[in-house]
């Protein structure tokens, strides 16, 4: 990763960290609100990071994936309703890895089999999405008789690591955050050092070679994009079984797009797409934060911040960035 | 025409060098037909699947949406938002940019629009005459737009941030910018009013109705003389040529000598100004007063609304009929079915699917493929 990128990831953090223990004032001790910074940082970062790892596998294999906020969503559904009826949040992490890998699936058709647009594809799942969790929801509200949830996942303590003292805290994390966190060094191990790894990226950048060499490229990007599909639908299942124990209509919220900004930012590489999933979920732990300790700026402006910190770490003015060669575009044979 | 000369690779030549315009025609308008019947079908059975009747639903719909005067007046009312900001969508793709901004250009036309209706005369403390102060809202409801739109366009232009992404994060700010505004300096202060939403715009403000007893307004007529003002513009002047050539192909734009920087800031902003207009004249025309959930989903149904009607301003207005209509009969669907409003949701993304999809479609009917590939995006600009 480009190291004025690095830098400006660490220094905004530790910018949005001070202000929020300026603004808690003397009230709580700074390391008391460092730490609790921390710890929310890492916990609203998942679903960027997951989102984000999902982006890095399907583009690695030359595939534009969109709809990572839809896929989020739908998962965050089913996974929610399959856990409501069967009484497990472990059903509903299944269902909702299923789900995103059935989406996923449905983008490689379309974008890979039927050559459509992949911005378009991916824009149709997003858009299904909203209305398909819409209806259903609405839908269950009619009939009633819903049962109760089953809670969210519990809080893992990790031996040695949580029992450090001070920080430790920061690391008593839900399973879904320790996943995502153990995923980006799967992800980057697979990409970087393995024969599929090679074959993915190869695909992504010159397809036409690839082809050559006897490397299935249909086979390839269909098995990434639902690979992809699967881990956004992980992420998903972090909204109704990690964060809160319920749905609401549109709740990802934009976390896919912030997720897909934060590949771009890393440069498609799972490592820079973390930090950069850190940096905005540092931006979004400041806005919680900033309720609890009454920051004096109204919530709106300072929730704007990790949307504008993406247009900002879009510009390239913290260093350019190089997407794979063939990325969007359509193979044919 | 220069379609035809294009070399058909399956060796169709003579075949289509006789092909006439009527033909021609069908062949354009076959796949949005056949888009939308196969969306209706696919809902239909959704609705199935979920223990509903297609058949009433769909019969609730359609008179919901046409069967009384009353209705018809409803469904263009209706329309209007899905004419102009499917316009928007439509002029941007045809500068080969994907705008889907147009939620939060309509939030801040709707926005500035509402400010200068119930506020501008308090503050320059005058009575401003009726057609002047129409003027000023729908003028500076479009301003806004225009820069909404604007911005991520001059992004675009000049670091390749990626206008899907721009956009969409300036749609998220400006619906957290409205929720600051509406709940705060601009909300009702009147003792009666708890929700956040805006005072009533003044009466010199508002759009006159056109029938007594209909809520159908000029506001609409507006809309379609702008489908032909925005086919004037791309087809018939200089500025609509570099648009269109940008769009086409922006390395032979830049080759001769048009300013790149200058068509794509200018496209986004003339995207961005007519959703921003959709949002004023819903303010100004229709609900007098704007609140947060008057805007919600126009954003994301206007792409669906410009792909519908080929990115053609036609096309544009008669998709937008479609969807005003569906979301029209949609509630009295639901009234006499109990089959939720949001399954419009779902056909509309079939449709969209369908049609931007379009091999599917020709696969399952065994309709020819064109002769000339559409490119609407680029993937991240290269």
């Amino acid at each position: 990763m480009n190291l004025g990128r690095f830098a400006f990831i660490v220094a905004t953090i530790a910018i949005l960290m001070l202000l929020t223990i300026a603004a808690a004032g003397g009230s709580l001790s700074p390391t008391l609100v460092a730490v609790s910074m921390l710890a929310t940082t890492l916990q609203v970062a998942t679903p960027l990071t997951l989102g984000a790892l999902s982006g890095v596998f399907c583009e690695r294999a030359g595939v534009v994936n969109i709809a990572i906020e839809g896929m989020m969503l739908t998962a965050a559904f089913f996974g929610f309703i399959f856990s409501l009826y069967t009484h497990s949040i472990i059903i509903g992490i299944i269902v909702a890895v299923l789900i995103g890998g059935l989406l996923g699936l449905f983008h490689a058709v379309l974008s890979v089999t039927f050559h459509t647009d992949q911005i378009i594809s991916g824009t149709v799942i997003n858009i299904m999405a909203v209305g398909i969790t819409g209806y259903l929801n609405r839908q269950l509200f009619f009939e009633g008789n819903v049962p109760h949830a089953p809670g969210v996942t519990p809080t893992i303590h990790i031996p040695l690591i949580a029992d450090i003292p001070v920080i430790g805290k920061i690391f008593e994390l839900q399973p879904i955050a320790i996943s995502a966190i153990v995923l980006v060094f799967v992800t980057d191990f697979v990409l970087f050092h393995t024969t599929w790894g090679l074959r993915t990226r190869s695909v992504g950048e010159h397809p036409r070679a690839a082809d050559t060499v006897g490397i299935s490229v249909y086979f390839m990007r269909y098995m990434n994009v639902i690979i992809g599909g699967m881990i956004a639908g992980l992420g998903g299942a972090y909204f109704t079984l990690e964060s809160v124990p319920s749905f609401e209509p549109m709740m990802t919220n934009g976390r896919g797009f912030i997720a897909l900004a934060a590949m771009i930012f890393g440069n498609w590489t799972p490592l820079g797409s973390w930090a950069a999933a850190l940096l905005f979920g540092a931006a979004q732990a400041l806005q919680i934060n900033a309720q609890y300790f009454g920051l004096p700026i109204p919530s709106q402006f300072v929730g704007m911040l990790p949307y504008l910190l993406t247009m900002v770490a879009l510009t390239g003015i913290v260093g350019h960035t190089i997407p794979p060669a063939s990325d969007g575009i359509p193979y044919e044979k | 025409m220069a379609e035809q000369t294009v070399n058909d690779q399956e060796g169709q030549d003579s075949d289509q060098q006789k092909e006439s315009l009527p033909s021609q025609l069908l062949q354009e308008i076959a796949i949005p037909i056949l888009a939308v019947f196969t969306a209706l079908v696919l809902g239909a059975i959704v609705i199935y699947a979920a223990g509903g009747n297609p058949i009433l639903a769909f019969q609730g719909l359609a008179e919901g949406a046409f069967g009384s005067k009353q209705a018809l007046s409803e469904t263009l009312v209706w329309s209007s938002p899905y004419i102009f900001a499917g316009l928007a969508v439509a002029l941007a793709f045809k500068g080969g940019l994907f705008n889907i901004g147009a939620e939060g250009q309509l939030a801040a036309g709707a926005i500035v629009g509402a400010w200068v209706g119930y506020a501008l005369p308090g503050v320059l403390g005058v009575n401003i005459p009726t057609p002047l102060h129409i003027f000023l809202e729908l003028g500076l409801g479009s301003l806004a737009g225009f820069i909404w739109g604007a911005i991520p366009g001059w992004l675009k232009a000049k670091t390749g941030g990626h206008e899907v992404i721009n956009t969409i994060m300036m749609n998220y700010i400006a619906l957290l910018l409205s929720s600051f505004l509406l709940n705060g300096p601009m909300k009702d202060r009147s003792p009666y009013n708890v929700i956040a939403q805006t005072p009533e715009i003044t009466a010199s403000a508002r759009i006159p109705r056109i029938f007594a007893g209909y809520r159908l307004h000029w506001g609409v007529v507006l809309a379609l003389l702008m489908a032909i003002l925005v086919w004037w513009l791309l087809w018939k002047t200089t500025v609509g040529f570099e648009i269109r050539s940008v769009g086409s192909n922006p390395n032979a734009s830049r080759y001769a000598g048009i300013n790149i920087t200058w068509i794509m800031v200018l496209t986004m902003g003339l995207s961005g100004l007519l959703a921003g207009l959709a949002g004023a004249v819903e303010v100004a025309g229709l609900n007098y007063y704007h609140t947060f959930s008057f805007n919600v989903g126009y954003g994301f149904d206007s792409i669906a609304v410009a792909l519908l009607g080929k990115n053609h301003p036609l096309g544009v207005v008669l998709a937008a009929l479609l969807f005003g209509a569906m979301r029209n009969g949609a509630t009295r669907m639901q009234f006499l079915t109990q089959v939720p409003v949001d399954i419009i949701s779902v056909i509309q993304a079939l449709i969209l699917l369908f049609v931007a999809a379009d091999a599917i479609v020709r696969w399952v009917y065994h309709v020819k493929a064109p002769r000339e590939e559409l490119v609407l995006t680029r993937g991240w600009g290269h």
